[in-house]
C-alpha cells in the first residue's frame, strides 16, 4: 500500500521498507482524501438509476473507497448531480451544496446536468448545473454507462492528486461566499442577475405580450 | 383506423339503456375517428354520477384536457372502464377557450385529484367545486399555463421539429446566443425583481392549521403539539426528488400531503413539438425502470391511429421484452422496499445481481442497457442478435426461477418484514377504485384487473398466467403481489421463448416520418407500476396536436394521504415503497 506514496527521492534502508514510507504532504494528503470520497446520497433521475447500479456489486464503487454515500450534506464531499435539474429543484440543490462543507466536489453526470440534455428546451429545466454551481467533471451519456460513471470517479481522483494543500482555497483566511439561492418567482430567477432583469432588452417583452 | 369507427356505435347501445333523461343531452362526438359522447357542462356531474351507478363504468382511468385553439375551444376528456374488464367509455367536455371552467368530478371519482390539478396547472382549465385547486407541477406563481398552445417557452425556436436550421438548412446555432439573458427564463413585462414578493407557499390549508397545538379531545388528554415535518425533496427514501409534508401528532401522521413537480420536464411540451417518432426515445425517460413497456404503450396508441399491426415475429418479441422489463421493475421495487424498511441494501444487491442480467440482454438486443428505445411502429428497431434467445432461455427456465425462490425464502417469511408490513398503509378495495389506483397497488386492495386480461392488446390473450390478487390491501401484500407477478411473468416468458416464430419484424417500411390520420387514440398497457395510459391526437401533421400521458405512480400517490393517516411516521417510508413510484413519470 505505502509504493505509491513513497517519495523516490529519499532512500529507505531495506530493514525499515516494509514498515515505513517517506513521502510529502500534500501526497499523503491526496492520497487520504481522494480514497475516501464519500458521495451525497440523492439521486435526480434516470441516472441516479445508473449511480446505484455503480455502486451495486457488478461495478463496486467501494473498490475505491466511495460506497459511503451520506444521506446528510454535512457530511458528503462529493455530489453527484444524477440527472435532470429543474427550475423547481434547483434552490435546493444550490442550498444543499452550500451545506456542504469544503473541500467539496460536484460531478455532472449525464447529458441533462451536464447542458439540459434531451430536455434543455423544457420550460421547467435548467439546462445544466454549472449556470449555478461549480462543476469539477463532467460524464457524458444519457445515462452514462456504470463505466462512464466510474471513468468520471477516477478522473475526479487525478484532479484530487493535482492539488496542493498550500493552494487550496479553504485554508485560506477569507471566508468562501456562499452561492446564492435562486428564487421561484413568474420564472427562475437568480439573485445575480438582478440588475440584467430590470434592463431586459424589449424583444422579450415583445415576446411575452403576445404569450 | 375501421376500429375506431365501430366502438361509439357499440357503445351508444349503452346509454341507450340509460336513464332516458341523457338521450337527448348526450351527443356522439361524430369527428372523423374519434370516440365518445360529448356531454354538456351542466350534465356533466349527473352523467358521471349515472355511469357509475347504473352502467358499472366505476373506475375514472384518466382525465386530461386537449387545447383546440384555432377552433377556440378547450375540452376535457374522461376515460372510464369497468374494473370488471372491457373497453372504455370515453366522454368529453367542450368549454370555450377564454373561459374553461368545467365542474369537478371528485365527488364522483376522488382519483381526479391530481389529474384535475395537473389540467389547471398546465392548462388553465378551472375545476369548479375542487377543494384545492392549486398548481401541482409548476410552482405556485409560475406565469402562464405552458400547455396552451399559444403559450411558448423561453427556448422557443420553431412551432415544429425537426427546426430548419438543423435540417435541412443545416446552420446549427446554439439557442443560448439567441435568448436575451442566454438562460432558459422570461418574465413578464416590465417585472422588477427586487419590487416583487413571493406568493405564498402554503401546503396545508388553513382550517388544518387551526387545529395545530391541541389534542385534548375531551379535557382529560395529555395536550400534545402537532408538528409539520417535512420530508424531501433530497430524502433517500423518497426514490428520488418528492416531497411529503407531514403533519404528526407524537409519532402518528395527522395528515400527509405529496408535493411534487421536482422532476418536471415537460414531457408532453416537448411532445407535442416532436415528430411521432421522436417521442418513443422520450417515453424511455418516463418510467426509466420500465423503458421498453413505456415504448409499446405509445406504439399501441400510434399503431391504432395508423391502423397497422406489427408481424408475428415482433409481437412475440415485444411481449418478451416487456415481460423481462416486468421482471426487472418488480425486483428493484421489492430491494428497495427492504431498504425502506432499515434492511439497508443488502436485499437490494440481491435483486440488482439479477437485473444486471436481464439488462445485459437489453443492451444485446437493443443497444443500451436503460434507454432501451427500440419499438418502432409496426415493429422493433431490430431483430434478437444471435444467441440472445438463448440466454433468455436459460435465464428464465433455470437461474430466475430458482433465484425468486431464493429470494422469497428469505424475506417472505421474515419476521421483521413482515410485522413491519402487515396491516401497515391499508387502501380498502372501494377506496383502491374511488382513488383510480392501478397496477399492484389496485390488485393487493382485492380487484383483480389487469389491463392485459381485462382489455387484452397486443398478443396477451394467447398466453396462460394468472392475474395476481391479494385482499388485504397493506404494504405485505402489495409486496407479494410484486413477487407473484415475477413468477407469473416468468411463466409468460415459458411459453415466449417456446412459441417464438421466425420472420419479418416490421409491418411495410421503417419510416422515419410516419403518416399518422386525424384523430384521436389512447393506448394503454398494463407497466409494471399499474395503467400506463397514451393519449395522442393527430390532425394529419408530422407532430402530434396532442400528447398527454396517463402515468400509473402519479394518479396512485392520490391515494398516499388516505394510507398514511393513523400510521406511524416510521411506516409513511414504507408506504410510499410500497406504491414503488418513478418520478420521472410521476412528474413526467
Ligand atoms: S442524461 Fe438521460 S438518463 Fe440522465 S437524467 Fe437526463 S434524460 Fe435521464
Amino acid at each position: 500500500m505505502t509504493e505509491g506514496l513513497n517519495n523516490p527521492d529519499i532512500p529507505i534502508p531495506d530493514e525499515l521498507a516494509g514498515s515505513i514510507a517517506i513521502t510529502t504532504l500534500d501526497k499523503i494528503y491526496n492520497w487520504g482524501r481522494r480514497s475516501s470520497i464519500w458521495p451525497m446520497m440523492f439521486g435526480l433521475a434516470c441516472c441516479a438509476i445508473e449511480m446505484i447500479a455503480t455502486a451495486a456489486s457488478r461495478y463496486d464503487l467501494s473498490r475505491f473507497g466511495m460506497e459511503v454515500m451520506r444521506p446528510s450534506p454535512r457530511q458528503a464531499d462529493l455530489m453527484i448531480v444524477s440527472g435532470t435539474v429543474t427550475k423547481k429543484m434547483i434552490p435546493v440543490i444550490v442550498r444543499l451544496y452550500n451545506q456542504m462543507p469544503e473541500p467539496k466536489y460536484v460531478l455532472a453526470m449525464g447529458a441533462c446536468a451536464s447542458g439540459g440534455g434531451p430536455f434543455k428546451e423544457g420550460y421547467n429545466v435548467v439546462a445544466g448545473v454549472d449556470k449555478f454551481i461549480p462543476v469539477d467533471v463532467y460524464t457524458p451519456g444519457c445515462p452514462p454507462t456504470p463505466q462512464a460513471l466510474l471513468h468520471g470517479l477516477i478522473t475526479l481522483q487525478k484532479k484530487i492528486d493535482k492539488q496542493s494543500i498550500l493552494k487550496v482555497n479553504w485554508y485560506r483566511k477569507e471566508a468562501i461566499p456562499a452561492i446564492p439561492i435562486p428564487i421561484l418567482g413568474p420564472d427562475l430567477i437568480d439573485p445575480r442577475d438582478y440588475e440584467k432583469i430590470r434592463n431586459l432588452p424589449p424583444v422579450q417583452e415583445e415576446s411575452t405580450a403576445e404569450a | 383506423m375501421t376500429e375506431n369507427v365501430e366502438v361509439p356505435k357499440e357503445l351508444d347501445a349503452t346509454i341507450q339503456s340509460m336513464d332516458n333523461r341523457f338521450h337527448d343531452i348526450v351527443t356522439l362526438d361524430d369527428r372523423k375517428s374519434y370516440t365518445g359522447y360529448l356531454v354538456p357542462v351542466e350534465n356533466l356531474i349527473d352523467f358521471a354520477t349515472s355511469i357509475r351507478d347504473d352502467l358499472g363504468y366505476d373506475y375514472l382511468s384518466s382525465v386530461t384536457g386537449v387545447d383546440y385553439f384555432p377552433e377556440e375551444k378547450m375540452e376535457v376528456v374522461y376515460h372510464a372502464y369497468k374494473t370488471s374488464g372491457g373497453g372504455a367509455l370515453v366522454f368529453k367536455v367542450q368549454i370555450p377557450r377564454e373561459k374553461p371552467e368545467v365542474p369537478s368530478l371528485i365527488s364522483v371519482f376522488p382519483g381526479s385529484d391530481f389529474q384535475e390539478r395537473e389540467a389547471w396547472d398546465l392548462l388553465g382549465i378551472r375545476f369548479s367545486g375542487h377543494p384545492n385547486l392549486t398548481r401541482i407541477l409548476m410552482w405556485e406563481g409560475f406565469e402562464g399555463h405552458p400547455l396552451r398552445k399559444d403559450w411558448k417557452e423561453p427556448f422557443f425556436e420553431e412551432e415544429k421539429k425537426p427546426y430548419k436550421n438543423r435540417w435541412p438548412e443545416g446552420g446549427v446555432y446554439r439557442i443560448e446566443d439567441e435568448v436575451p439573458m442566454g438562460k432558459n427564463v422570461k418574465y413578464p413585462l416590465g417585472f422588477d425583481p427586487q419590487k416583487w414578493t413571493p406568493e405564498e407557499q402554503t401546503t396545508f390549508k388553513e382550517d388544518m392549521d387551526s387545529e395545530a397545538g391541541d389534542n385534548g379531545s375531551n379535557g382529560s388528554a395529555m395536550h400534545t403539539d402537532q408538528i409539520v415535518v417535512n420530508l424531501g425533496p433530497q430524502h433517500p427514501s423518497t426514490h428520488g426528488v418528492f416531497r411529503m409534508v407531514a403533519r404528526l401528532d407524537g409519532e402518528t401522521v395527522v395528515d400527509l400531503y405529496p408535493e411534487m413537480g421536482y422532476l418536471h420536464r415537460n414531457h408532453e411540451k416537448i411532445g407535442e413539438r416532436n415528430t411521432y417518432i421522436m417521442n418513443m426515445p422520450y417515453t424511455d425517460r418516463l418510467d426509466y425502470i420500465s423503458s421498453m413497456s413505456n415504448n409499446l404503450g405509445y406504439a399501441l396508441a400510434v399503431e391504432s391511429l395508423m391502423g397497422i399491426k406489427p408481424p408475428e415475429r415482433t409481437e412475440y418479441i415485444r411481449v418478451m421484452m416487456v415481460e423481462l422489463t416486468r421482471i426487472v421493475s418488480h425486483l428493484w421495487s421489492i430491494g428497495f422496499l427492504l431498504n425502506d424498511l432499515g434492511a439497508f441494501f443488502t436485499p437490494a444487491l440481491y435483486a440488482i445481481n439479477e437485473r444486471e442480467l436481464i439488462l445485459d440482454i437489453f443492451e444485446a438486443t437493443a443497444g443500451s442497457r436503460m434507454m432501451c428505445n427500440y419499438l418502432r411502429f409496426g415493429g422493433i428497431s431490430r431483430d434478437l442478435p444471435d444467441g440472445i434467445l438463448e440466454t433468455v432461455r436459460e435465464l428464465v427456465n433455470e437461474r430466475l426461477p430458482r433465484k425468486i425462490d431464493e429470494l422469497d425464502t428469505y424475506l417472505t417469511e421474515n419476521e421483521i418484514l413482515r410485522s413491519r408490513c402487515i396491516g401497515v398503509g391499508v387502501l380498502s378495495k372501494e377506496d383502491a377504485i374511488a382513488y383510480s389506483a392501478a397496477g399492484p397497488v389496485l390488485r393487493a386492495s382485492g380487484v383483480s384487473y389487469d389491463v392485459r386480461r381485462a382489455d387484452p392488446y397486443s398478443i396477451y390473450e394467447r398466453f396462460e398466467f394468472d392475474v395476481v390478487v391479494r385482499y388485504n390491501g397493506d404494504v405485505y401484500d402489495r409486496y407479494l403481489v410484486r413477487m407473484e407477478e415475477i413468477r407469473q411473468s416468468l411463466r409468460i416468458l415459458h411459453q415466449v421463448v417456446r412459441d417464438i416464430p421466425e420472420g419479418e419484424i416490421q409491418t411495410g417500411k421503417a419510416l422515419y416520418q410516419v403518416r399518422v390520420p386525424a384523430g384521436e387514440a389512447y393506448g394503454r398497457v398494463e407497466n409494471p407500476k399499474g395503467e400506463l395510459g397514451f393519449y395522442v391526437v393527430s390532425n394529419g401533421k408530422p407532430n402530434p396536436w396532442r400528447y398527454h400521458i396517463r402515468a400509473p405512480s402519479f394518479i396512485n400517490l392520490t391515494a398516499l394521504g388516505k394510507m398514511c393517516k393513523g400510521e406511524k411516521v416510521a411506516d409513511v417510508v414504507a408506504i410510499l415503497g410500497s406504491i414503488d413510484i418513478v418520478l420521472g413519470e410521476t412528474d413526467r
